[in-house]
C-alpha cells in the first residue's frame, strides 16, 4: 500500500510537473500584462504536434538520431509555438490591452480556431494562407516606403485584402482539383496521435518492488530545468530586468526608455514557448489529440490562481499540490488508503475518476480561495495594485 | 530645446490645458509654478508622451516629437523625475539605477554605476542591494533623479523633487541639481513651490487653469507673482 501511495505521489509530481511548465508561462505573461490567455492550452498542443511532426522526420533520417528527437523536439516545440506567441501578440492582443473581457473572448476564438486548424491542416491550406501571406504582407511591405503611405494606406489595405484571398484562394481551389487527395489530405486529422518515446525514455528506475518511469523523471528533469532557466533568465540578464520593470511600472519604465512593446511581444513569445515544452511533455504521458489543451488549460489557470500572481514559489508549490492532488483522487489511490475509514472511502471512491477527481480539486480550490483570496503566496505592498 | 506650442489636452471631456506655449532654452534652467491642480504635471506627462494631447505640437532638439511613445522621447535625451518619483519598488537599488541606462542612445554593457553619481548623491552607495519600495521618501527623492542621470539626457525634467521632503533633504537635492547643470550643461525644467529653490531657475513661467498667465526672468520674480502662484 505504502509502496502505491509512493507511486501515486511520484506520477502526480511528474503531472504537476508539466502544469508547473505551463503555468510559468501563463502567469509570466498574466503578471507583465494582465491578459488571461484562453489559447494557452492550444499553445501546449501545438508543441505536442510540433513533437509528433519531429518524430516522424526523425523516423524518417532513421539511425541513431532518432533516439535524440525528443531533445530537437523540445526546441523545435518552443521556436514554433513561441512564433505562434509572438504572431498572437502582434496581430491580435496588443490591440486589446487593458480591455479583459475582448481579451478574453479574442484568445477564446483564437483557440478555437487553432482546433480546428490542426483537425483540417493540410497541403491546400498551408500553401493558402503562406501565399496569402506572401502577397498581402509582401505588397504592405513594398508600399510602406512610399512617402504618402500612411495617406493611401486604407486603400490599399482595400484593394490587397480581397485581391490576396483571391488569389490565395483560386490557388488552393486549382491544386485541390489537380492533385486531389495528396494535398486535401489532412495531415493529423481528428484523431489522437501516439508519440513514441526514444528507447532510453522507455521502461523504469526500479526501485524495491516498482519502478520509476524514465520519462516521467524526464520530465522533471525537464521542469526543474526550465523553472531554473526563466529563474536566472529574469534575475540576471538585461532582457528579465526590463520584464520586471514593466510588470511593476509599465508608464515609468517607458519614460526611462524601455521599449514595453518589445517586452509585451518577447514576454509573450516566451510563455507560449514555455507552453510548447508543456506540449511536448504531454507527447510522452500519453496520446495528444486536437482537444489535449482543454485536459489542462483549466488546471494550468487553478495553478496561476493559487500560487498568487507574480510568485515563482507560489506557482511550484500550488502546481505539485494540483497535480498530486488530482492524480491521488482520480487513480482511487486515496479511496484505497482509506479503505479503514469507510464513509470516507466511499466519499473518495465515488471521485475516482479523472473527471470526477476534477471536480472535487476544483471545490477544494474555491474553498482555499475563500481563505486566502491573493493565494498562497500573495504579493505584499505596492505591487498589488498594479 | 524643448518647445510647446499651442497644446491642449484632455482627460475625457475635461480641459485641462488650454492653447499652452512654453519654451525651455539650451542649457538653462526653467521653472513652471502654479497651485496644485493647475495642470503641471499633466504637462510634463504630455511632454513625456504619456498622455496624448489633442491638438498642439512639441519640438525637441528641432524635431517634432508629438507622435513618438515615451521610451522613444527618452531615448532622444529627455530625463524625467516624476511627481511621486516612480521607483520600481521590488528592484534593488541598482536595479533601478541600471534601469536608467537604457534611454542611453550608445550601448552600455557595464553594469557599473560611475561616480559621478554617488558623488552627487552619496547615501545611495551604501543602499544598493535594498529594494527600492524600501527607501525613505527623501532617499527615493535622490534615487530618482540618479536614475533619470544615468540616461545622460539633454533635458532634464523634475515633478516637485522637494514634496514633502525634509529641509536639509532640500537643500541637498537643490545644490546636486545646481551641480547638474554646472558640470553637463543640460536644460531643465522643473516644477516647484520652494521659492528658494525657484529662484535657482533663469526664466520662470506660472500657470493658471491650464494656461500661462505670467512668465519672466526668476530675478525679476515680484512680490505679487510669488503670493499668486506659490503655495508660501
Ligand atoms: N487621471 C486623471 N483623470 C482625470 N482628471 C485628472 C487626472 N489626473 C489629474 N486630473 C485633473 O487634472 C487637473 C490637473 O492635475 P495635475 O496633476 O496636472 O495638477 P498639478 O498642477 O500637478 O497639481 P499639484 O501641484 O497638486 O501636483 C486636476 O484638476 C486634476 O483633478
Ligand atoms: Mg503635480
Amino acid at each position: 500500500m505504502i509502496t502505491g501511495l509512493f507511486e501515486a505521489l511520484f506520477n502526480g509530481i511528474s503531472i504537476g510537473a508539466v502544469l508547473l511548465i505551463a503555468a510559468l508561462g501563463l502567469a509570466i505573461v498574466f503578471g507583465l500584462m494582465g491578459v488571461i490567455n484562453l489559447a494557452h492550452g492550444e499553445l501546449m498542443m501545438l508543441g505536442a504536434y510540433t513533437t509528433f511532426v519531429v518524430q516522424n522526420g526523425f523516423k524518417i533520417l532513421g539511425g541513431p538520431l532518432f533516439e535524440f528527437y525528443i531533445l530537437f523536439a523540445l526546441v523545435f516545440a518552443f521556436l514554433v509555438t513561441a512564433a505562434v506567441g509572438f504572431i498572437l501578440e502582434r496581430g491580435v492582443i496588443r490591440y486589446l490591452y487593458g480591455r479583459p473581457l475582448e481579451t478574453l473572448l479574442a484568445t477564446w476564438g483564437v483557440s478555437l480556431i487553432l482546433q480546428q486548424f490542426v483537425r483540417s491542416v493540410n497541403w491546400v491550406l498551408v500553401i493558402g494562407i503562406a501565399l496569402f501571406c506572401l502577397l498581402f504582407f509582401g505588397a504592405m511591405w513594398i508600399l510602406s516606403r512610399r512617402p504618402d503611405f500612411q495617406r493611401i494606406r486604407n486603400w490599399v489595405v482595400a484593394v490587397m485584402l480581397p485581391l490576396s484571398l483571391g488569389i490565395a484562394g483560386a490557388t488552393g481551389a486549382f491544386l485541390g482539383q489537380s492533385f486531389q487527395l495528396a494535398v486535401t489530405q489532412p495531415w493529423f486529422g481528428a484523431q489522437n496521435l501516439d508519440v513514441t518515446a526514444p528507447s532510453w525514455l522507455r521502461g523504469g528506475l526500479p526501485i524495491g518492488s516498482f519502478q520509476l518511469p524514465y520519462a516521467r523523471l524526464f520530465i522533471i528533469g525537464l521542469t526543474i530545468v526550465c523553472v531554473v532557466g526563466i529563474y536566472v533568465f529574469l534575475q540576471l540578464t538585461p532582457w528579465g530586468l526590463r520584464i520586471r520593470a514593466v510588470t511593476q511600472n509599465r508608464s515609468m519604465s517607458a519614460c526611462l526608455g524601455i521599449p514595453t512593446e518589445k517586452v509585451d511581444a518577447l514576454t509573450f513569445a516566451l510563455g507560449s514557448g514555455l507552453a510548447g515544452v508543456a506540449g511536448c511533455a504531454i507527447s510522452l504521458l500519453g496520446s495528444v489529440g486536437p482537444n489535449t489543451g482543454q485536459n489542462y488549460i483549466v488546471d494550468t489557470f487553478m495553478v496561476v490562481v493559487v500560487g498568487g500572481v507574480g510568485k515563482l514559489v507560489g506557482t511550484i508549490v500550488a502546481a505539485m499540490a494540483i497535480g498530486t492532488a488530482n492524480y491521488l483522487i482520480g487513480s482511487g489511490t486515496l479511496a484505497l488508503l482509506l479503505t479503514p475509514v469507510k464513509p470516507l472511502a466511499d466519499i473518495f471512491t465515488f471521485f475516482a475518476t479523472t473527471s470526477m477527481a476534477k471536480v472535487l480539486v476544483f471545490a477544494l480550490i474555491i474553498a482555499f480561495l475563500q481563505v486566502r483570496p491573493g493565494g498562497i503566496f500573495p504579493q505584499k505592498g505596492r505591487t498589488v495594485d498594479a | 530645446m524643448l518647445q510647446v506650442s499651442n497644446l491642449n489636452v484632455y482627460y475625457g471631456e475635461s480641459h485641462i490645458l488650454r492653447d499652452l506655449d512654453l519654451g525651455v532654452p539650451m542649457g538653462q534652467m526653467v521653472c513652471l509654478i502654479g497651485r496644485n491642480g493647475v495642470g503641471k504635471t499633466t504637462l510634463l506627462k504630455t511632454i513625456m508622451g504619456l498622455i496624448k494631447p489633442r491638438t498642439g505640437t512639441i519640438n525637441f532638439a528641432n524635431q517634432p516629437i508629438t507622435d513618438l511613445s515615451p521610451d522613444k522621447r527618452a531615448k532622444l535625451g529627455i530625463g524625467y523625475v516624476p511627481q511621486g518619483r516612480e521607483i520600481i519598488p521590488r528592484l534593488t537599488v541598482k536595479e533601478n539605477l541600471l534601469l536608467g541606462l537604457e534611454a542611453r542612445r550608445s550601448r552600455t554593457n557595464s553594469q557599473e554605476i560611475p561616480e559621478e553619481i554617488f558623488a552627487l548623491f552619496p547615501v545611495l552607495q551604501s543602499m544598493l542591494s535594498r529594494m527600492g519600495g524600501d527607501l525613505s521618501g527623501g532617499q527615493q527623492q535622490q534615487l530618482a533623479i540618479a536614475r533619470a542621470l544615468m540616461g545622460r539626457p539633454q533635458l532634464l525634467v523634475l515633478d516637485e523633487p522637494t514634496e514633502g521632503i525634509q529641509p536639509s533633504i532640500i537643500l541637498e537635492i537643490e545644490a546636486a541639481v545646481r551641480r547638474i547643470i554646472e558640470s553637463t550643461g543640460i536644460s531643465v525644467l522643473l516644477v516647484e513651490q520652494h521659492l528658494h529653490f525657484v529662484r535657482q531657475a533663469d526664466w520662470y513661467y506660472a500657470m493658471q487653469k491650464g494656461g500661462i498667465v505670467a512668465s519672466g526672468a526668476t530675478s525679476e520674480l515680484s512680490q505679487d507673482v510669488i503670493q499668486r502662484f506659490l503655495a508660501v
